[in-house]
C-alpha cells in the first residue's frame, strides 16, 4: 500500500504495518474526540515514526497516487479537531 | 481507513481531482503541470523572500533583547551596589524573562530556516515527478493501445497531481507560519514604538514603581555611581555585599562591559 505523509513524501508499506497504522489512527481519533491533546500528540508521533521506520520511500521518478494520505507532521491538535468538524487542513 | 488519515485522504483526493479536471485529457496534464509548476515556482520565490525577511526581523529583535539583557544585568549590579537587593532581584527576574523570550526567538529563527529548506526540497521533488511523467507518457503511448494508454497516463497524472497538491499544501503551511511569526514580530515592534518595550521585560511581574526606581538609578548614575562606588569602597571594611560588588566589578556608567563580565 502506498501512503503519503503530507508535505513530506510517499512510502510503500506492508499490509501488517498498514494495520498497525490504522489501529493507531483510530486511537488518535478517539484522543481528539476526548479532547486529550497530549495523547493525540503522542499517537500522531507514533504513526509518523512507524511509517518512516517501516515504509520504503517511493523513488522520485515513480508516479503513483497514494492509497492513504496522512496529515502533515506539523498538524496541531486544533487542526486535527477542525479536520473532524469539516473545515479541513487544506485551504481552497 | 476511516480515521484522521482516511478523512484527510478524502479531502486531498477531492482536491487532486479538481486540480486534474482542469486538464481535459490526461496527456494534457504535462502541459498543465508545467504551467502549475511555474506558478508554484513564483510562489516559492516570493515565499522564500518572505521567510528571509521574517527571519531578519526576528534576528534584529533578538539583538535588541540581547542588549536588554546586558542593560538589566547592569541595573541589577547597580541596584545591588546601592544596597537595594530587592530591586536587584527584580532586575534579574526581568533579565531571565527576556532571556526566555530570546530563546523563543531563536527557536523561531531555526524553524524558519527549516521551512526555507523544505520549500526548496519540495520544489525539487515536484520537478523530478514532472520529468518522470514526461518520459513515462512517451513510453506508454508507444507501448499501449490508445484506450489503455489513456488509462495509464491518467494514473501517472494522478501521481503528479498529488505531488502538486502536496507542494501547494507545504507552501501554504510554510507561508502561514511565516505570517504568524511576522505578526508576532510586528506586535513586538509596536510595543516598542509605543514606548512599552520595557513592559515586555516585565513578564517577571514588576511594578511601575520599580521600573521608575530602576530608571532613576541608572540615569542618576553618571555622578551617583561614582559616589556609590566610593561609598562602597569606604564601606568595604564593613563586609557588606554592596561593598564586595562595588570594589570588585562596579559597572562603568555606560554599562556595556558589565554584561560581558557576568556572561
Amino acid at each position: 500500500m502506498i501512503v503519503r505523509i503530507a508535505t513530506e513524501g510517499q512510502y510503500r508499506l506492508a499490509d501488517d504495518v498498514v494495520e498497525r497504522v490504522n489501529a493507531l489512527d483510530n486511537e488518535a481519533v478517539a484522543a481528539v474526540e476526548a479532547g486529550d491533546e497530549a495523547r493525540f500528540t503522542d499517537l500522531f508521533g507514533q504513526i509518523l515514526s512507524l511509517i518512516r521506520a517501516e515504509g520504503a520511500p517511493l523513488p522520485e521518478d515513480e508516479l503513483h497516487g497514494s492509497d492513504v494520505i496522512v496529515p502533515p507532521p506539523d498538524t496541531s491538535f486544533e487542526e486535527a479537531r477542525h479536520e473532524f468538524s469539516g473545515d479541513g487542513l487544506i485551504p481552497d | 481507513m476511516a480515521g484522521l488519515t482516511g478523512r484527510f485522504s478524502t479531502v486531498v483526493k477531492a482536491k487532486i481531482s479538481k486540480l486534474l479536471d482542469r486538464a481535459e485529457d490526461p496527456s494534457e496534464t504535462l502541459e498543465y503541470s508545467y504551467q502549475k509548476q511555474m506558478e508554484l515556482l513564483q510562489n516559492v520565490k516570493k515565499g522564500l523572500a518572505d521567510v528571509v525577511t521574517a527571519k531578519k526581523r526576528l534576528q534584529l529583535q533578538s539583538q535588541k533583547l540581547e542588549q536588554q539583557v546586558v542593560k538589566l544585568d547592569t541595573q541589577a549590579r547597580q541596584a545591588l551596589a546601592a544596597g537595594n537587593e530587592e530591586l536587584a532581584r527584580t532586575a534579574l527576574e526581568r533579565k531571565s524573562a527576556v532571556q526566555n523570550e530570546l530563546q523563543g526567538l531563536d527557536t523561531q529563527v531555526a524553524e524558519l530556516e527549516g521551512q526555507q529548506q523544505s520549500m526548496i526540497d519540495n520544489q525539487a521533488k515536484l520537478q523530478s515527478k514532472i520529468e518522470a511523467f514526461r518520459s513515462k507518457k512517451e513510453v506508454i503511448k508507444a507501448q499501449y493501445s490508445a484506450a489503455e494508454a489513456q488509462v495509464r497516463i491518467g494514473e501517472a497524472a494522478t501521481g503528479v497531481g498529488e505531488e502538486m497538491a502536496d507542494v501547494g499544501l507545504a507552501m501554504q503551511r510554510a507561508l502561514d507560519k511565516t505570517e504568524n511569526m511576522r505578526a508576532r514580530a510586528q506586535a513586538v515592534d509596536e510595543l516598542e514604538k509605543a514606548g512599552a518595550f520595557e513592559d515586555l521585560t516585565q513578564l517577571g511581574g514588576g511594578e511601575d514603581d520599580i521600573d521608575r526606581q530602576l530608571k532613576e538609578l541608572s540615569s542618576g548614575t553618571q555622578v551617583d555611581s561614582e559616589l556609590e562606588k566610593m561609598k562602597a569602597e569606604l564601606a568595604a571594611g564593613g563586609g557588606t555585599s554592596a561593598g564586595e560588588l562595588g570594589s570588585g566589578d562596579a559597572p562603568a556608567p555606560g554599562g556595556g562591559p558589565a554584561g560581558g563580565e557576568s556572561a
